[in-house]
């Protein structure tokens, strides 16, 4: 499965998608980007008259590249037909610099087990000068939803 | 040592209610009197293997929902393995 194949099936639009790029993707782990544009809509509220990009919006972001993107490659191609998805169990973060709007990061996933359909991900976020921005553990349980339902 | 006692240990991290772990049977049920959510009984399992030096396969970790369930399955790849 090629990353245009992954991003297709992300079971998510705007504006709660996100994930950018994905520019690495093998049964270890996974590497992609997202921009924050600043019209985003939690910036008029986080916080008032100064934006940063909410922590539990960071954790998404890292959710999505390193784990969901992940889980629907290791599922593969064995029924096209139905949409995986990742039902986030357990997250551990780190927070340790601000993003502002405008900034590109990049997020990067490496497996720590994939068992009886549970996988858990060490991930770290980075800004465009290379300093982590946020760094942890996401674990998520993958379940596939077929298109009737 | 009983296998009930190394169990008790391995799950005790993700039992809120100390009073049900206490009075743990191999009745008890890990999702309904424990509490155990499926993902966490994941890392259970994975533990259990650790533990005990065996593999569990898919078929095997479905049937482990409650003690006595569980001891049989470890009872099972021990004697496997043993063999």
């Amino acid at each position: 499965m090629n990353a245009q194949q992954i991003l297709d099936k992300l079971p998510y639009s705007k504006p709660f998608l996100f994930v950018d790029e994905l520019l690495h993707i093998d049964e270890n782990g996974a590497k992609g980007t997202y921009t924050y544009a600043k019209e985003l809509d939690f910036y008029k509220g986080h916080f008032k008259d100064f934006p940063v990009t909410p922590g539990v919006i960071l954790t998404e972001t890292m959710a999505q590249i390193g784990l969901v993107c992940l889980g629907i490659y290791l599922l593969g191609d064995h029924n096209l037909q139905a949409k995986a998805t990742v039902a986030l169990t357990s997250s551990t973060i780190d927070f340790l610099k601000p993003v502002f709007p405008n900034e590109k990061v990049t997020v990067t996933s490496e497996k720590v087990y994939f068992r009886f359909n549970k996988l858990s991900c060490n991930v770290k976020m980075e800004n465009e000068a290379g300093e982590i921005v946020c760094k942890g553990n996401i674990a998520g349980m993958i379940t596939e939803k077929s298109h009737e339902q | 040592m009983p296998i009930i006692n190394d169990l008790k240990e391995i799950i005790t991290p993700y039992v809120d209610d100390k009073t049900a772990l206490e009075n743990i049977t191999e009745d008890t049920d890990f999702l309904t009197d424990l509490k155990i959510n499926s993902a966490n009984l994941v890392d259970i399992v994975l533990d259990i293997e650790e533990k005990f030096g065996i593999t569990i396969d898919d078929a095997s970790m479905n049937k482990m929902l409650t003690v006595k369930a569980t001891i049989a399955v470890i009872e099972e790849k021990q004697a496997e393995n043993a063999g």
